[in-house]
């Protein structure tokens, strides 16, 4: 059976691999990649179609292609703070669009869609691990989270009107990585890290070989539903900054209202407005459907994962060699010696 | 310590580099100190051995008083060419270090540095819910254990009722205007029964700064059936306080009453997980915060249940704050068993209501016994 996949977001970096991957697939006869900036590095076997998922012309790709599976890549977050309202029109409106093209598109059989687990919020009256049936206990009301919110919630008009489309949902935490661009990687790589003073969240990343052949998998197989794509385990905001050796600047929670912001910005120490309930109050959630139903368990846990990443950016300030070092120092200073453990 | 045995102080050679010099306890040993070039007391009258931070200071200033010692003689003996007394100092802070960890000094010296660096490297672990085991058994567990011993003098009984492994959920009374019960509890099942106690928290405690951080690294979580039952299935030992604010937010007058045991939520995941119940009864937190008062009006305002006003809260101003000493009892009664009702009991509301009786009723008798074996409430 010869397929045809539609990658849409293909110009970013998991749009680019998912592409690449695909193409490498002999089961996928043809990919076609859509985007409104062309992808930075050429993608062997790819066609790049340069247009906007917000325009109907979406639907003549789909039609023209013979496309039977989208995926559907193109919901960001925004990586810089003034690019809001362009990505929320891409993020919302587009797939508004492309979901309606979907409808129409009798050939259309299968749906992934690339969502994230910022659908549960942030709240302080969250449970510390949420299961794919938890609702937010606390609705996104601005942002990414909303965004992802709204476009799930169109992804199920989607599924409601078109029961024969086979849909993939793919929650997936936050990405970090050395080699993909993402907001949370932008942020800890800053030389002092603004934090949420009196909150300490619990942090959950995702690696972007797991993302990929998640990604891969799910337009493989045929496995309808909703997973939570996350590494397993947490580490703590505190704790990752220090593993990356870098100082912190808590700053109260008032200093992220609107004029703080701009402060924050003047001098370049800015919490990114989308990541603020997430490093204020955490979250956690649970991957057991993802191994068993879903079929795959991730290769990296978000040890791992930071700890990749931590390899790959610069040492920070506050360097775990300097603390070695000083720990030495004293120790031969007090006749206490290397510690023991 | 060492005052008893004058001995004592002559075990450790390091860090004093081998330099013979204490003497005996009465007579100082001047010889000694001639022999090693070792610096002179400040005076004639030897200071009292016993006082680490005496001798920390005596040494530390006593080197620019002999300008007979030449440079190259005190480099030899400072290992260091500065003029500065660095192994004088680091001297008398080991022998701090000696009076404070006792005999163990030196193991557990590089133990807390070892601490330190694993701290400040992030190289230590948490679980899901952001449990922070090491900085809890070290750090948290080691500030609360005096207010438990010498200011609550917490008697405890029935630890045996608290299994040694697998999951279950201790229930107690909840008083005493902040939750200073739950942490003497914790403090209680971790130092007697040597497991942590997850304590269940209202969402408050999760949107307040600091406490919020604090109450995750130290096992808490919130109290909702999820994290409950995943607790529990986990084989972890899970603290909850059912009577939640209306328990510890209730005036002096109606001390020891048990109120509403909140919706029977604790029961119906403790049934689904299959655990034992275990009640603790707590009688002395009653009485550190008596609460005569309420400001409703400023409460709403600032989004809390209530202003606790007490005999010295907010008259004395921090010094309010202070806690009266009164004395607990802690008792952990029999566990409750639920693992024979049948699957769906969980959801069987008339049940649940039952066995919540049943728990709440435990507690209030165990409460009236205590209150009688308890002799005076503050000394």
């Amino acid at each position: 059976m010869g397929r045809v996949a539609l990658v849409t977001g293909v110009s970013s970096d998991l749009g680019a691999g998912t592409a690449r991957g695909l193409a490498a697939d002999p089961e996928v006869d043809k990919v076609v990649g859509i985007d409104v900036v062309p992808p930075r590095r050429q993608l062997d076997g790819v066609k790049f179609v340069r247009a906007d998922i917000r325009n109907p012309v979406v639907g003549k790709v789909l039609a023209v292609e013979d496309v039977d599976t989208v995926v559907h890549l193109a919901v960001r977050p925004t990586s810089r703070s003034g690019a809001r309202s362009s990505m929320k029109e891409t993020n919302v409106i587009g797939t508004m669009q492309l979901l309606a093209a979907c409808q129409r598109t009798a050939g259309v059989r299968k749906l992934v869609l690339k969502s994230s687990t910022e659908v549960y919020g942030a709240s302080p009256r969250d449970p510390a691990i949420f299961t794919e049936d938890m609702p937010a206990r606390r609705t996104p009301r601005s942002g990414y989270a909303k965004d992802t919110v709204e476009v799930e919630g169109y992804v199920r008009g989607l599924a409601r009107r078109r029961p024969d489309i086979l849909i993939t949902t793919l929650r997936m935490a936050r990405l970090l990585s050395p080699r993909i661009e993402s907001p949370l990687g932008h942020y800890l790589r800053m030389p002092v890290i603004p934090t949420v003073l009196g909150f300490d969240p619990r942090l959950q990343v995702l690696h972007d070989e797991d993302a990929l052949a998640v990604l891969r998998r799910a337009v493989a197989n045929d496995i309808a539903g909703t997973f939570n794509v996350a590494g397993p385990g947490i580490v703590m905001l505190s704790q990752a900054v220090r593993r990356l050796g870098r100082p912190t600047l808590p700053v109260p929670p008032f200093g992220l209202s609107a004029v703080g912001q701009v402060i924050a910005r003047t001098v370049r120490v800015d919490i990114p407005p989308d990541l603020v309930d997430l490093l204020t109050y955490g979250r956690g959630v649970d991957t057991t459907a993802l191994v068993d139903s879903f079929g795959y368990r991730p290769r990296y846990t978000t040890d791992e994962t930071l700890e990749q990443f931590a390899a790959t950016i610069p040492p920070g300030a506050l360097r775990a060699d300097r603390i070695r070092g000083a720990e030495a120092r004293i120790g031969a200073l007090t006749g206490i010696g290397e510690s023991r453990e | 310590m060492n005052s008893s045995n004058p001995d004592g102080a002559n075990v450790i050679p390091l860090g004093v580099r081998g330099r013979p010099g204490r003497g005996g306890r009465a007579t100082p040993s001047a010889a000694a100190r001639a022999v090693a070039g070792s610096k002179p007391r400040s005076g004639p009258q030897s200071p009292d051995r016993d006082d680490p931070s005496l001798e920390a200071t005596s040494s530390a200033t006593s080197p620019p008083t002999i300008p007979s010692q030449s440079a190259d003689e005190r480099a030899t003996r400072d290992g260091s060419s500065s003029g500065v007394p660095v192994t004088e100092i680091v001297a008398a802070l080991v022998n701090a270090a000696q009076q404070v960890f006792g005999d163990d000094w030196e193991r557990r010296a590089a133990e807390l540095m070892a601490f330190t660096r694993r701290r400040l490297t992030g190289d230590y672990e948490v679980d899901d819910f952001g449990f922070d085991h090491e900085l809890t058994s070290r750090f948290l567990m080691t500030a609360l254990r005096p207010i438990a011993n010498q200011w609550f003098r917490i008697e405890v009984r029935g630890v045996e009722n608290i299994p040694a492994d697998g999951g279950a959920l201790v229930v107690s009374n909840h008083s005493g205007t902040i939750p200073m019960d739950t942490l003497m509890t914790i403090l209680t099942v971790h130092d007697h029964a040597g497991r942590g106690l997850r304590s269940l928290g209202a969402d408050l405690v999760f949107t307040m700064p600091f406490v919020s951080e604090l109450a995750r690294k130290g096992g808490a979580t919130l109290a909702c059936n999820a994290d409950a039952e995943r607790l529990l299935s986990q084989g972890e030992l899970v603290g909850v306080w059912p009577e939640g604010f209306k328990g510890i937010g209730k005036p002096y007058s109606e001390r020891y009453k048990l109120q509403r045991f909140g919706r029977g939520g604790f029961v119906s995941a403790a049934m689904r997980t299959g655990v034992p119940i275990v009640p603790c009864s707590i009688v002395g937190a009653e009485e550190i915060y008596p609460m005569i008062g309420n400001v409703p009006s400023l409460a709403r305002l600032l989004g809390v249940p209530y202003i606790p006003i007490t005999p010295f809260f907010p008259w004395l101003g921090p010094l309010g704050l202070v806690p009266l000493p009164s004395k607990w009892l802690i008792e952990f009664g029999e566990p409750i068993r639920t693992d024979a009702y049948s699957d769906g009991a969980a959801d069987d509301p008339m049940l649940v209501f039952n066995v919540t009786d049943q728990v709440r009723e435990t507690i209030q008798q165990t409460l009236h016994s205590l209150l009688v074996a308890r002799q005076r409430v503050f000394f």
